[in-house]
């Protein structure tokens, strides 16, 4: 591949920069709707890889290798942090035996 | 290119399932199914590395962690109860609006084309290694403490305590 892909030339940086906007709100409508916190978290995966496509975008338009590095950042964070967080769902199902999020609200006091 | 707004489309569309499907299962299926179409997206940026690492972290790993998590923890018996209809008319009017707000914003923005062939190189593993290896060396090194950091608090998390609650 040593020419620029025909998508650069074509389809102009804002159309990524709308697409990456709805998948971004696909993804907080899911953390403000569902229930369940598996399905919260996986919004919030939905959030973060909206921005990582964005991030290479941007690289790939402007020549810039910076902006994947920050992506591969995104996802090693991105990594770890479900590590943890899951591993608190699967302590929260052991004590109440449910990961209904409405159920876990004696933080509000 | 309607083969991008296609594959642009798919995204969306299996985004949404995600959102809005019953069965968790389902919904981590359909997140697999819309870290593959980003993935797509990444070959059709030149970015090969970050579609390997996507395929590879994302779709490989981490939803594999999901889907063992969602089988360990047995979510038929109990179905969650819905919010109320407003709480989720509430969510999605206002996820709407957000989307919305965004697009006003960027509307009259014009970020142009790609420029030049110079860019043809960026997304390959040769050039993000030489900058990764060189200008991002800390950081990259200190991505393995926070590894160690999250290993060992998931470890923590995870082990059971001899008849105490955990919190």
């Amino acid at each position: 591949m040593q020419q620029l892909p025909d998508v650069i030339r074509q389809i102009p940086l804002n159309n990524y920069v709308w697409f990456s906007a709805a998948l971004f709100c696909i993804g907080i409508i899911g953390v403000l709707t569902r229930r369940n916190a598996i399905i919260i978290f996986m919004s919030i995966e939905l959030m973060l890889n909206a921005v990582n496509l964005l991030l290479a975008a941007f690289s790939s338009y402007k020549a810039d290798p910076a902006g994947q590095v920050f992506v591969f950042f995104i996802m090693a964070v991105a990594a770890a942090e479900v590590a943890v967080g899951l591993a608190i769902i699967v302590m929260i199902y052991r004590n109440i035996q449910s990961i209904d999020v409405g159920i876990l609200n004696k933080l509000k006091w | 290119m309607n083969f991008w707004y296609f594959l642009t489309a798919l995204t969306l569309l299996s985004a949404l399932m995600v959102v809005f499907a019953k069965n968790p299962i389902h919904s981590v299926l359909y997140l697999v199914f819309t870290f593959f179409c980003i993935s797509g997206h990444y070959v059709l940026l030149n970015a090969q590395f970050l579609m390997a690492v996507n395929i590879i972290v994302y779709a490989g790993a981490i939803m594999v962690l999901f889907l063992f998590v969602i089988m360990m923890l047995d979510l038929r018996k109990n179905v969650p109860e819905s919010k109320s209809n407003l709480t989720k008319l509430a969510g999605a009017v206002l996820g709407g609006t957000l989307l919305v707000v965004f697009i006003a914003a960027t509307r009259h923005m014009n970020l142009g084309n790609g420029s030049g062939a110079i860019g043809a190189q960026t997304g390959m593993v040769e050039s993000l290694g030489m900058i990764l290896y060189k200008d991002y060396l800390l950081p990259f090194e200190l991505v393995s403490v926070l590894f160690f950091v999250a290993m060992v608090g998931a470890v923590m998390l995870g082990k059971r305590e001899a008849g105490e609650r955990n919190f």
